[in-house]
């Protein structure tokens, strides 16, 4: 909404300054979005210095003129008037205006082979006289103002609000002047309208037919005879043109005007185009019609039309027709006020996408009130520019307007914004913003007006008041520093752990869309629902993502493409499995690639393996609390992972419950997306398992067992199945006597020369110690013939002698 | 001159003189070896008398020790000596560089997050999530924003199916609904999280983050509601002075409605926080409307309280000084690497936010 502060002095005689009445505006709620310059066709021309006269090399009658206009480059203008001299102060016109005299837009142009960039200007070109032999010669008093625009002087700015949608009555610059007034900015000036007596009936007939979901409640109308159409007069052209609208014709911009003064949008018809009569009613399917914006329309059943004999006219609340569009030519006239409902109208617009100001107007509500003010304003408007004689109003109304009426306890507002305001300060708020209120005993009978159907209930008039008394009336009170509930969750509480614990790793964390590429996310759904979005912001974006992965390997590959090839990125965040709300879960994913250092003078480099990832997610999964002996790994994962390079982790004691998978990215992948690397892994740790898991099984620290009994180490090589799990093999040795051996650690596995092609050679290192004596040979010699024994039996393993 | 002294002055200097351990051992050997001078004395000692034994004997066991002291000092000292010029030999190039290390770096949002919880924790509130996935109830009509109400056209919505009753949350609001919808009042939450729209330029990105808060209990009024932004805000921003002001606005879901905006001015091409004479919008807030209290059966007559929602990428922005929202999001290696935080620099109440 735009406005400029001498209409706004039409509705309110104020004397507030202009930077006053922004700072109102913006503290009662209208908030200024911008203080500009007003535009206006002639905004472009400046005051300029001709600074010095060059001859033009080509041509005897021309000149080079070097012109100053007001900014740091002078420009170069090709000149033919006889007046150019130096220290000249003139107007310049630059490339892009429009020439008032011939209606040609200037373009950068060479004259005889020198380029100019704009024009000298006469005062004939300008219309400001007949004088065309020479550019003008402005008097000294100018020098001040180069670069200024020449027409621009004192005709101030124009504001632009943003209007909340609440406040349709804020559509019209009398509201606004409304609510100015009630914050004390001065008086509300009456509306007034020319009284003139008409003598004849509207003789055009009009009809709401009672059609279900009518949009159309009542239908104001009044015929203006033998007018002479034509522009519009300076200062309207002027006031339509600082809405940032187009001047049409006179009978266009004065409904314009009055649908921006009072918010009451209007029609014009030209009365001659119409067949017959007016009929308002539901469109029927498929009805055709060419709008006002050039365009043709389909039209779906049940649309509020405004049609004649001939079909539709225009589309209700929304825009008219071309068929009975006025022109300059246009004679006879029926100018249409009316009242649509705000939702049905929303619905047709939202149907055809079809956005006007008229509909912006109607779905916020307009003042069913306003249609007699909003005709009879018009009329008078357009009788004083173009003639005619005007008929008397007619309304159709299927509906009477309501009037509503709250029950208001005043005590609201001081429970709600936490300060008193007396009775009668309320009353007069209340009343200068045109609520009518009668005490009822102990409360107040508030009486809405008609524009504002934004209020419903005793809270909108709370608002209305602290509004109006300015929020910088409250009082701050200082928060309690009292917590009635730990700051984080359980699960939160691991969040924020994994989130640092993997960071920590040095891992960079993304950020990425909770959406991705379907053709990347293909590859990653496993075992969940693939939900497309209806309107996606583009096409690699239009599915929400089944895994962390497909972003997360885009922009790991887009970072190789920039040149870096040793990083570590993840991400925390849901991944999806279904499109219904909750059917997400939290995963910590990340991904590694490249080499394990940088180029470095004293340390041996290598690839990223499995190993490094598999350390990355058991020190994460240690830090976030779960214990070594707590899971165990197997080798079956989803199909994404390289299948012999990857692990899933589970708890030992629920293996159905997923806590991790590792490992190494299918390479088919890799090469599907063009990733330019040896090999990436990854990790996804579901943070979610893990909580449940740790929350069934919660640990407080045990008590420290330690022994200061001699401990002894043997070692031992075993000859066994190449397929034969490391993991298995710790397990039975640490069975053998658990109270006895304290740790078992592999140190080798080798396979090769000496050793059969399906078996393989692992070398471990066993602690042994007692917790109640110092072992001696004897029992040493034991325990390490029932290892061997043991694992020969369990496994089929040879020890290697 | 008595034997004595003799032997003291000219082992003294000649200990003086010596050099080196082997010297030293010499020197060592003549005096205390089988034949050696101290242990000729002793030998001597024996032959005197009564009388003379005790002087001699006390002079000359002073003398031994004497000796034996300073020998074994100058040992310590050729031993240090030569170790030193051994170490000389080792000298090395110590401005080589270390063996490599790699710092993970944390998000700014996570970080500012994690900011924030900790500037709300010490007043009392608890943090809550909800689904990224919401339907169309708890998204708009629970927030008293029914169906054809133009209000919903400033929520540029992504949709999951054709009907609109499935969506990406268009702010972290349903957070609310959620809440008092499984608990009872006072409710005192914070609820951070993704939150989508479906518009996207310079200043625009599909996803961003907000934090929902909202505090629902007895006589919680729009003074409480200043007063904890206030604070807030002082916190975050870790400034004393800053101008602030509440301006009315409109959301559905809260009446009265206000936009916070803050002071600020332009130095150096950066923006500083704090008194100058330009506002900013940092946030949107106001008391909970009734007929939200109503669709989560909360008693609008017996509880009210405030909510507010803040942008936190926005808060990332101003407070860091990052220009560029969509960069949040693009995953560059050198724009993690530069605006990201530390894992170690945990925010906390007792520490400070920042480092």
């Amino acid at each position: 909404m735009k406005l400029t502060i001498d209409w706004l002095k039409e509705h309110i005689s104020t004397n507030k300054t202009e930077a006053q009445i922004v700072e109102k505006l913006n503290s009662t709620g209208l908030e200024v979005e911008s203080v500009e310059p007003r535009k206006n066709d002639l905004s472009d021309f400046l005051v300029a210095k001709i600074l010095k006269v060059e001859k033009h090399p080509n041509a005897d009658r021309l000149t080079l003129c070097v012109v100053d206009i007001g900014q740091k480059e002078l420009v170069k203008v090709v000149c033919g008037a006889p007046n150019a001299k130096n220290n000249l102060l003139t107007i310049y016109a630059p490339p892009g205006a429009i020439i008032p005299k011939n209606k040609m837009k200037l373009e950068i142009s060479k004259i005889r082979g020198e380029t100019s960039y704009g024009m000298l200007c006469s005062g004939a070109e300008l219309n400001l006289s007949n004088e065309s032999e020479g550019i003008i010669e402005l008097n000294e008093s100018f020098k001040k103002k180069i670069g200024k625009s020449y027409f621009n002087s004192n005709k101030g700015n124009v504001i632009e609000l943003s209007i909340t949608p609440n406040r349709p009555d804020c559509l019209g610059i009398r509201g606004i002047a409304r609510d100015l007034s009630a914050s004390g900015f001065g008086k509300l000036k009456e509306y007034k309208i020319k009284k003139t007596k008409q003598k004849n009936k509207q003789s055009l007939k009009v009809k709401i037919e009672k059609n279900k979901s009518q949009a159309c409640t009542i239908f104001g109308s009044c015929l203006i005879k033998n007018i002479k159409n034509q522009e519009s007069p300076d200062w309207l052209k002027n006031r339509i043109l600082s809405l940032g609208l187009r001047p049409i014709s006179a009978v266009v911009d004065v409904t314009n005007y009055v649908m921006f003064d009072l918010n009451r949008p209007l029609h014009a018809y030209d009365t001659d185009k119409i067949k017959k009569e007016i009929i308002v009613r539901n469109s029927k399917k498929g009805e055709k019609f060419k709008a006002l914006d050039n365009k043709d329309y389909v039209l779906d059943k049940d649309m509020c039309v405004i049609s004649d004999y001939d079909g539709v006219l225009g589309l209700g609340g929304v825009i008219g027709g071309t068929r009975s569009g006025t022109e300059l030519n246009t004679k006879n006239i029926l100018l249409e006020s009316a009242y649509f409902d705000s939702e049905i109208t929303r619905k047709t617009s939202k149907k055809l996408n079809l956005d006007t100001d008229a509909k912006f107007r109607f779905e916020r509500g307009i003042d069913p009130n306003s249609i007699i003010l909003g005709l009879a304003k018009a009329s008078e408007m357009i009788i004083d520019i173009c003639g005619g004689e005007a008929t008397k109003i007619d309304i159709q109304k299927t509906k009477r307007p309501e009037t509503k009426k709250i029950l208001f306890d005043a005590n609201l507002v001081s429970k709600t914004i936490g300060i008193q305001i007396r009775l009668n300060e309320i009353v007069k708020i209340l009343e200068d913003l045109g609520f009518k209120i009668k005490k009822k005993r102990k409360d107040l009978e508030v009486e809405i007006p008609s524009w504002r159907p934004d209020i419903f209930g005793q809270i909108d008039l709370v608002e209305e008041v602290i509004r109006i008394k300015g929020f910088d009336k409250i009082n701050s009170i200082k928060p309690e520093k009292e917590r009635l509930k730990a700051t984080l969750n359980y699960t939160q509480r691991h969040f924020h752990l994994a989130q640092r614990s993997v960071a920590s790793k040095g891992y960079l964390e993304a950020i990425t869309w909770s959406f991705t590429d379907e053709k990347i996310n293909k590859f990653f759904l496993v075992n969940s629902k693939l939900t497309k979005l209806v309107n996606p912001i583009s096409s690699d974006l239009n599915v929400l993502r089944n895994s962390i992965y497909p972003n997360l390997i885009y922009y790991l590959k887009k970072n190789i493409d920039r040149g870096f090839e040793n990083f570590s990125l993840f991400e925390i965040g849901p991944s999806f499995e279904g499109r219904e709300p909750g059917q997400q879960k939290t995963v910590v994913c990340g991904v590694k690639t490249g080499n394990v250092n940088e180029k470095n003078w004293n340390e041996q480099n290598r690839s990223i393996d499995v190993f490094d990832i598999k350390k990355d997610v058991m020190q994460t999964l240690s830090e976030l609390g779960l214990e070594r002996g707590d899971i165990i790994i197997e080798d079956k994962t989803p199909q994404y992972y390289h299948p012999g390079k990857s692990g899933v982790i589970f708890a030992k004691k629920d293996q159905k419950n997923i806590l991790a998978y590792f490992g190494e990215l299918h390479p088919n992948i890799l090469k599907e997306l063009d990733i330019k690397t040896n090999a990436v892994q990854g990790f996804e740790i579901y943070l979610d398992n893990l909580v449940k898991y740790k929350s069934k099984n919660k640990k407080t620290k045990s008590r420290m067992n330690t022994s200061d009994f001699q401990k002894s180490e043997r070692d031992f090589a075993f000859v066994i199945d190449k397929s034969f799990k490391s993991q298995d093999l710790i397990e039975i040795i640490s069975n053998v006597d658990n109270s006895l051996i304290q740790n078992v650690r592999i140190f080798d596995v080798y396979q090769g020369e000496n050793i059969p092609s399906d078996k393989k050679s692992v070398a471990l290192n066993v602690t042994i110690q007692s917790s109640v004596k110092t072992l001696n040979e004897e029992d040493l010699n034991q325990i390490t013939k029932k290892i061997i024994s043991t694992v020969e039996k369990k496994t089929g393993a040879k020890i290697r002698s | 001159m008595s034997e004595i002294e003799k032997i003291k002055n000219q082992f003294f200097s000649k200990l003086e003189e010596a050099k080196d351990l082997e010297k030293l051992n010499q020197i060592k050997s003549e005096l205390f070896g089988k034949n050696g001078i101290i242990s000729n004395q002793f030998k001597v000692l024996a032959t005197k008398s009564d009388e003379d034994k005790k002087t001699f004997a006390s002079e000359l066991n002073t003398l031994k020790n004497d000796l034996q002291i300073i020998i074994s000092k100058k040992v310590e000292k050729i031993k240090i000596e030569e170790i030193n010029k051994k170490l000389e030999n080792e000298k090395i190039d110590v401005t080589l560089p270390e063996r490599s290390f790699r710092i993970g770096k944390i998000h700014p949002v996570s970080q500012v997050i994690d900011e924030i919880s900790s500037i709300f924790s010490e007043i009392g509130f608890s943090v809550e999530e909800g689904p990224d996935v919401e339907n169309e109830y708890n998204n708009f009509t629970a927030l008293n924003t029914p169906k054809h109400h133009p209000a919903r056209d400033m929520h540029d919505t992504f949709y999951l199916d054709e009907d609109k009753k499935t969506l990406l949350r268009t702010h972290t609001s349903p957070v609310q609904i959620r809440t008092m919808l499984k608990g009872k009042p006072p409710f005192k939450i914070i609820a951070p999280g993704r939150t989508y729209r479906s518009d996207s330029d310079q200043t625009h990105s599909p996803m961003f983050h907000q934090l929902e808060g909202l505090h629902i209990d007895q006589d919680i009024s729009m003074g409480h509601l200043k007063g904890c932004l206030n604070y807030f805000i002082k916190e975050f921003f870790e400034i004393d002075k800053i101008k602030m002001r509440f301006r009315p606005s409109h959301f559905p879901f809260t009446e009265p409605s206000a936009e916070v905006d803050i002071g600020y001015e332009i130095k150096n091409d950066q923006i500083v926080i704090g008194e100058g004479n330009k506002w900013l919008e940092i946030l949107g807030c106001g008391m909970v409307h009734p007929n939200v209290l109503k669709n989560v059966r909360v008693d609008h007559k017996k509880f009210q309280g405030y909510a507010f929602g803040i942008g936190i990428d926005r808060l990332a922005m101003l407070k860091y000084g990052i220009n560029d929202l969509r960069a949040f999001f693009e995953c560059d290696y050198r724009w993690l690497n530069h605006y990201g935080f530390d894992p170690l620099d945990v925010p906390t109440n007792y520490r400070g936010l920042s480092k």
